[in-house]
């Protein structure tokens, strides 16, 4: 069982009063425990079950403007005191910084909401194993499919968020996530494809054997692909796909992105980044999302943001030392944003499809080819082509390319958002970007 | 060593007992105790912004029955934690009865000094070069807009108990200094990136002021990457230079090559044994032994010797990497790749230090032998989908090549390529191998593992390079 409320608070008033006793004149500490326990299956055979249960602590002292921090996974009380120790040690050998300081006193959470973020439901092995028989039966059911694999993880996490200002507070949370990963073989090609589910609570997770005939399809659709020429063309990005974009855009947003001068967007509040149409909303308390929270990792209340109104960048994602540096108040976005999504746009998936007589899908990118210095974004990709609004044919070995600032501009969303994940966008559409194949 | 019994109410014997208790009718597992301790000191925009110290304890228990692994960690260790463990993998192995396997191999070779870098450097010390660090590069060209410099540095004991009390430890330093520097010039920012690192202590890669050195290259890089045009798109050669580049080896085939992707028939490669995947004159080795480097090991986390695993030989695949589990499966021995990223994640053939050895000709042979192409010389990092064989790698410094020469350098691109048959386009491979030095983390489900890279600069027929000029 997860660790309760009283065990983790102990942990971090100690941590605290010893701080305080051996000199530091600020400090903050989190603890947490995290208990997992998933089940893998292969071949509808079980492969492997595994159970974690970790505890962690993290300790930061200020003596004036100087700060350390320290982290440790052993929670026993010798080992704290010898931590600590060090911890402030370390402080006073470390140079002043004049932004470092705990968040303003005003700006902390003063009360803790019930977002609805746990569930108490325990599902033993033996349902986790009936769930994964059900899945992969679905997934196998074509002779294409040559190879299953697929996981249940059930998860009950506990924290407490503590400072030397008197703030403490912290709150279970829960997911249960199930996924599925399918290989198809023809005479031609082998291919690999996936399909996903997480939830905060175990009756919300998607039907077994919807998730695993999911997985199956869209990797049998994948099989014999082509390379494709090189050219100017729209892409319209997969929700899967697309919600990376707005990851890229959630960093270089980010204040310390902005306070080093390392994002494309500096200085770019009030301007207009993307087109009219473009609605970005972080919205940390929706019941149950899967980015829900009612602080940030600092303690610091988090407000509903509108990032970008109708193409024109708002706010940057501010944390208490980035913020001090740029003369601007916290929102609460210490550790990133919580539930961040693109509003809907006002055109259907299948119009979408239908507006370029030829565009590319897709599906799956990979590298790192995200550059947010220089907004430069160039990425293997893998895909279908298509035509009149019809899936012509799967393509593969190519790469996508363009930079941020365009390619911001010349987006049209779809209007088929959905909360699978903490960052969500609907189906995308980007013009003007150039694929490199033959 | 650590004494991980030192401050339980669980002594050695009474775990023992449980191990071989819960082990002895599985065909393989083990008590895996691991404490490390790391620090982080960093440097950015002018100030010391950080100096942490994390030091991490716990155990991992596996049981392995047939293909079924059964895994459980935690931090506590103590007598009421690891029976509960015992009784998790008990319940997942309901009914075993193998026998268990208690053949490890031994050797007295170590590739690394039972040292704690931590501490042989005074933290005052580590602040002042990074203060010189910052001070060094911001003298020497004024469209210097930031410097971030950065000291890791790790010491992690690990202790493997196998079934009937066999024994097996090790003590494993590593350290990594990085430096990043971003030059701004008429309103365009570009950014340069170097590092160096390995299995010894801070002052073997910093001595005699070598820090500069790794200053230099960073700086150097970022004001090529200032002067660079969009990169051309569509198919064509590719020369690429020694040393990093090598992670394209570690993409396209290392990963496919990995033992358990070839024993459940996922990776490109599986039905390829003895066959030709690569050029003639291509040899790729897997090597653990090398003294002092960051992919280095004296034994793998499973206990086993590593050793110098040969993949591809003369152009011929020869082996596959292989941890105990798959090695069993596959019915041939345990290649001293099993490992993990730490005690909270189960084992897995991985690579260590990937080579490819080399030829006889010459960087400029290569050049001279391409009429539109580019010349790759640093890479970011890459990525492999090993069922489809596709990898890619984005290039940190490349130039093109017109008519022989090298010409104008060219923005980060994505290179793209199908692993299986990227080796047979290899037509040539040069006299120059170098190892990277010392900067690579390879991710896989999950988990970070330091490894290595080299190779000769080589020449690639044809690849697709992902740039925005058609």
């Amino acid at each position: 069982m997860v660790k309760d409320q009283e065990f983790l608070e102990k942990k971090a008033s100690y941590c605290l009063g010893l701080a305080k006793k051996l000199g530091a004149t600020e400090s903050s500490v989190i603890v947490n425990n995290s208990v997992s326990e998933t089940v893998n299956f292969r071949n509808k055979k079980l492969d492997e079950s595994n159970r974690s249960d970790d505890l962690g602590i993290s300790i930061t002292t200020y003596i004036g403007k100087k700060k350390s921090s320290i982290s440790s996974s052993n929670l026993l009380e010798d080992n704290l005191n010898i931590l600590i120790e060090k911890c402030v040690e370390t402080t006073k050998n470390t140079p002043e910084d004049e932004f470092n300081s705990l968040p303003d006193k005003d700006l902390l959470a003063k009360e803790v909401k019930d977002l609805d973020l746990y569930d108490d439901t325990r599902i033993e092995n033996d349902q986790k194993i009936d769930y994964l028989k059900k899945l992969e039966s679905a997934a196998s059911n074509d002779k294409k499919i040559v190879n299953t694999e697929s996981s249940f993880t059930q998860n009950k996490s506990n924290f407490i968020l503590a400072n030397s200002e008197g703030f403490c507070a912290g709150y279970k949370t829960s997911s249960f996530t199930a996924s599925s990963v399918t290989v198809a073989k023809d005479e031609k090609s082998m291919e690999r494809d996936y399909e996903y589910s997480s939830k905060c609570f175990l009756k919300d997770l998607d039907d077994a054997g919807e998730l695993g005939k999911q997985a199956a399809d869209q990797t049998i659709r994948k099989l014999s692909p082509k390379k494709i020429g090189s050219e100017k063309i729209a892409i319209i990005f997969d929700k899967r796909i697309a919600k990376g974009i707005l990851s890229t855009f959630a960093s270089a947003i980010s204040s310390s992105a902005i306070s080093r001068g390392t994002s494309f967007l500096k200085d770019k509040v009030n301007q207009k980044i993307f087109s009219d149409k473009i609605n970005v909303l972080d919205k940390p308390d929706i019941l149950k999302g899967l980015g829900s929270r009612n602080f940030d990792s600092e303690g610091v209340k988090t407000d509903t943001l509108k990032l970008v109104d109708q193409g024109i960048l708002k706010h940057y994602l501010i944390d208490t030392y980035n913020g001090k540096k740029l003369n601007l108040k916290s929102n609460g976005r210490c550790g990133g944003t919580s539930n961040l999504y693109f509003e809907n746009g006002n055109i259907s998936f299948k119009d979408l499809l239908n507006s370029k007589s030829k565009s590319l899908y897709i599906t799956e990118t990979i590298g790192h080819g995200s550059n947010i210095v220089t907004g430069d974004y160039s990425v293997g990709a893998t895909g279908f082509l298509v035509e009149n609004g019809e899936f012509k044919y799967p393509i593969n070995e190519i790469t996508i390319a363009g930079n941020f600032k365009d390619m911001f501009k010349n987006i049209t969303l779809a209007n088929d958002l959905e909360f699978k994940y903490s960052t969500n966008s609907p189906t995308m559409m980007i013009e003007g970007m150039v694929v490199a194949g033959k | 060593m650590s004494n991980f019994f030192e401050k339980s109410d669980l002594s050695r014997s009474e775990a023992e007992n449980i191990i071989s208790d819960t082990l002895q009718k599985c065909d393989d597992g083990e008590l895996y105790l691991e404490n490390s301790k790391s620090e982080s000191i960093l440097l950015d925009d002018n100030k010391i912004k950080n100096s942490s110290y994390n030091s991490d304890l716990g155990f991992g228990f596996r049981a392995i029955s047939d293909e079924v692994v059964a895994y459980s960690h935690s931090n506590e260790i103590s007598k009421n934690s690891l029976k509960q463990s015992s009784e998790n993998l008990k319940s997942t192995l309901k009914s075993v009865k193998g026998t268990y396997n208690h053949e490890i191999p031994k050797s007295n070779k170590k590739y690394y000094e039972n040292i704690n870098p931590i501490e042989q450097k005074s933290l005052n010390e580590k602040i002042r070069i990074l203060n010189e660090v910052n001070n060094y590069l911001r003298s020497k060209d004024d469209n210097i807009k930031q410097v971030t410099a950065n000291f890791l540095g790790e010491q992690k004991s690990v202790e493997i108990i196998r079934s009937g009390g066999e024994t097996l430890t090790d003590v494993r330093p590593l350290i990594r200094f990085n430096v990043s520097v971003m030059l701004e010039k008429n309103g365009r920012k570009e950014t340069g990136v170097y590092g160096v690192g390995g299995r010894q202590s801070y002052d073997s890669y910093l001595k005699d002021d070598n820090w500069k050195s790794v200053c230099d290259e960073a700086l150097r890089i970022a004001s090529v990457n200032l002067e660079s045009k969009p990169a051309p798109a569509g198919e064509m050669k590719v020369v690429l230079g020694p040393g990093w580049p090598a992670i394209l080896i570690h993409e396209a085939v290392g990963h496919g090559l990995e033992g358990d992707f070839n024993r459940k028939k996922t990776s490109a490669f599986h039905n390829l044994m003895g066959q030709k995947v690569a050029s003639e004159g291509v040899t790729i080795v897997d090597d653990g032994t090398i003294d002092n480097r960051r992919g280095s090991l004296t034994i793998d986390d499973e206990g086993t010797p590593t050793e110098k695993t040969v993949l591809i030989e003369n152009g011929i695949l020869k082996n596959f990497m292989q941890d105990r589990l798959n090695a069993r499966l596959m019915k041939t021995k345990s290649t001293g790749s099993g490992r993990r990223e730490n005690y909270r994640h189960i084992v897995l053939p991985r690579m260590r230090n990937t080579m490819m050895l080399s030829g006889n000709q010459t960087q400029d042979e290569m050049i001279k032998a391409v009429d539109k192409g580019i010349f790759a010389v640093s890479f970011g990092g890459g990525q492999v989908d090993i069922t489809s064989g596709k990898f890619v790698f984005n290039c940190t410094e490349a130039y093109e090549i017109v008519n022989g020469k090298i010409g104008s350098p060219i923005k980060g691109a994505t290179l793209i390529g199908d692993g299986p048959s990227i080796l047979k386009e290899v037509s040539m491979v040069g006299n120059d191998m170098m190892m990277d030095p010392g900067i690579g983390t390879c991710g896989k489900a999950g988990q970070g593992v330091p490894v290595g890279v080299a190779q000769p600069s080589i020449l690639i027929n044809k690849m697709t390079v992902g740039g925005t000029k058609l």
